[in-house]
């Protein structure tokens, strides 16, 4: 019977059953998932029997000014996993890339889609979205704007992945040519006569529904790891809620803790062991890339814990610091190899300038000083007991 | 603005503000007290100036017996605070990275955990010291407004680098930012308020010293 299910109509545990998935290896996904996101051994269970009955919600995955290196990183895997099947197998029906449909077939099906599971589809985004000119990026001849207008209004709640979604990304970069912004700050922006060429028309033909007040979970990295998405959307199958976020929407349980904090080159950092060059005594025994530019000690992700291909390893892993590129503005933050101690500026040239500056005005105020005390000297009197007698 | 906005800023043009300013400031009032010129002294020297300014600048670090036992706290205070921001500053690995970037040289570092220590301890005096200046009604009745802007913008650095290094309170992006910001106060400050001691001390020091050698009489 269930063979004979219709894709979309099956539930999850359905779906993998039919791919081969065992159910050891599914319980293992569950508690491995279950240990990331900091809940207790006793809702393992409550995930894996959650996830088994779930009808997978409707899934538009919407690209707008992007690399293509969030979907890179999220089918990429070598292996078929199950954090692939669960996100690419059941959920899409609509991803730019993926799908086999172009032209007006693509866009019909986005359209099928957002009618068919009004208020209860998950809009994914990456790619920040321009707004300057909105011929700087359309689809089907629509603009990223009014694309992402329109079916965030149908939307349950938009997942931004990958920092150029979350928070404006290299397009967003100075000096931001195109106008770019996240999906936070366009959902924040909206109606803003500053934007150029919004069209709210589509969204009232569709339901009426609003923008403003859409859950919004952002999943930031440069890429994102796919383990971090699947989470995500885990938890929303589990729960049927978004998971705790802080406060720059990022789900604490990824990204509450610093880079800095779970680097297990932090040691070394605390010893004041350094590498100072990428090929020096210190890099060869794996001391702290610091003084390389790292920006672990700022940056909240989830690299150093759950690592990328398949838990292989990190940047830091590899030997090289890490850029930060889950937090706004890392391109904006001075090098990439410049230390988080040092400044985004030429200091040296400043102090130049400054020093230089100062001695001649120093210079000039004292020669001035001397003049003055000159002038007083010459101008100076003596008065004698006979001019005193004489007057 | 977004906490990394604020950070970069204030590694970018905050810092550059604070910098000239700095300098700048250092500077002209360094001249200023050079430029000002004295007197010829006609009297015959009885003693080298070099010597003596030299010798004053060593001798007056260490405390006579008498002043050491009517004034035990503020001078063991005033040593443990200024000994532990020497530390904390000039010996934190990434502080050092600052000066290297500037100076074109480096000098080996603590580890964190030492230096973490140094600056709790500073951070204890100062409150001490600022306890002190309050009870003590005579300190009190001297004490200006510059005095307790000075305490504050001392100390201020050392706590929020405490909490930056413990991420306490906020995002590690927030604590940085607000660290080198209260540092830049401090630079800001430096040069028009009572902490130009730390160059004028060396000039007051040796002048000191210098007259005195001059004359002949111990200083």
């Amino acid at each position: 019977m269930t063979n004979h299910k219709k894709l979309k109509d099956r539930t999850l545990g359905e779906a993998m059953r039919s791919q081969g998935i065992s159910r050891r290896s599914f319980l293992k996904f569950c508690a491995a998932t279950a240990s990331m996101m900091a809940l207790p051994p006793s809702m393992i269970p409550a995930i894996a029997s959650a996830l088994e009955k779930a009808r997978k919600p409707s899934v538009i995955w919407l690209s707008f000014q992007e690399c293509t290196g969030c979907t890179e990183s999220l089918t990429r895997s070598h292996t078929a996993t199950i954090e692939n099947l669960i996100f690419d197998s059941i959920s899409l029906d609509y991803h730019h890339t993926l799908q086999a449909a172009s032209g007006e077939a693509a866009e019909q099906a986005r359209e099928e889609a957002m009618r068919e599971n009004w208020g209860e589809y998950l809009l994914v985004v990456d790619g920040s979205i321009p707004t300057k000119d909105m011929g700087y990026s359309t689809i089907a001849g629509i603009s990223n704007l009014d694309m992402f207008l329109q079916t965030a209004a149908g939307a349950a709640a938009i997942i931004s992945v990958g920092t150029c979604a979350a928070f404006g990304g290299i397009p967003h970069a100075k000096p931001n040519p195109t106008g770019a912004y996240s999906v936070y700050d366009i959902i924040k922006m909206y109606g803003n006569a500053e934007l150029d060429g919004i069209s709210s028309a589509s969204i009232k033909n569709n339901s009426g529904g609003s923008v403003h007040d859409k859950p919004i979970i952002t999943v930031p990295g440069c890429p994102p790891i796919p383990v971090v998405i699947t989470g995500v959307l885990t938890h929303y199958l589990t729960f049927g809620t978004i998971p705790e976020l802080d406060h720059l929407g990022r789900p604490k349980a990824f990204y509450g803790q610093s880079i800095h904090d779970r680097c297990y080159r932090r040691p070394f950092y605390d010893k004041g062991l350094f590498a100072e060059t990428f090929d020096d005594e210190g890099a060869k025994k794996g001391w702290c890339l610091y003084k390389l530019g790292c920006k672990g000690p700022t940056t909240y992700n989830a690299c150093a814990t759950t690592k990328w291909n398949n838990g292989t390893s990190f940047p830091i892993e590899s030997g090289h610091p890490c850029l930060g590129c889950s937090e706004p503005h890392f391109w904006d933050g001075g090098g990439f190899y410049k230390a988080l101690a040092i400044p985004t500026i030429d200091i040296p040239t400043t102090v130049v300038y400054a020093a230089a500056g100062a001695t001649a005005a120093g210079v000039a105020l004292g020669a001035l000083n001397q003049s003055k005390k000159k002038n007083a000297i010459k101008q100076h009197t003596k008065t004698t007991i006979d001019d005193l007698e004489n007057e | 603005m977004s906490e990394i906005e604020f950070l970069n800023w204030v590694r970018g043009p905050g810092f550059e503000i604070a910098t000239v300013i700095f300098i700048a400031g250092v500077i002209i009032r360094v001249l200023e007290i050079f430029l000002l010129g004295r007197k010829n002294n006609l009297a015959e020297a009885r003693g080298s100036e070099m010597n003596g300014g030299l010798h004053t600048i060593v001798s007056r670090s260490i405390p006579d017996k008498n002043t050491f036992q009517r004034s035990t706290f503020k001078i063991v205070s005033g040593y443990v605070f200024h000994l532990g921001l020497l530390i904390t500053i000039f010996f934190y690995a990434p502080h050092i990275l600052l000066f290297k970037e500037i100076l074109g040289f480096s000098w080996p570092s603590l580890p964190s955990a030492v230096v973490d220590a140094f600056a709790v301890i500073t951070i204890i005096t100062l409150i001490a010291v600022l306890i002190h200046r309050l009870r003590d009604r005579v300190l009190r009745f001297l004490s200006t407004t510059e005095d307790y802007l000075v305490w504050f913008l001392t100390i201020a650095p050392l706590i929020t680098g405490y909490m930056a290094f413990h991420r306490i309170g906020m995002t590690a992006p927030s604590l940085l930012a607000i660290h080198i910001l209260s540092v830049e106060l401090l630079l800001i400050a430096f040069p028009f308020t009572k902490l130009m001691h730390a160059f004028t001390l060396v000039i007051a020091r040796w002048y000191n010293g210098a007259i005195s050698a001059y004359r002949g009489v111990q200083s």
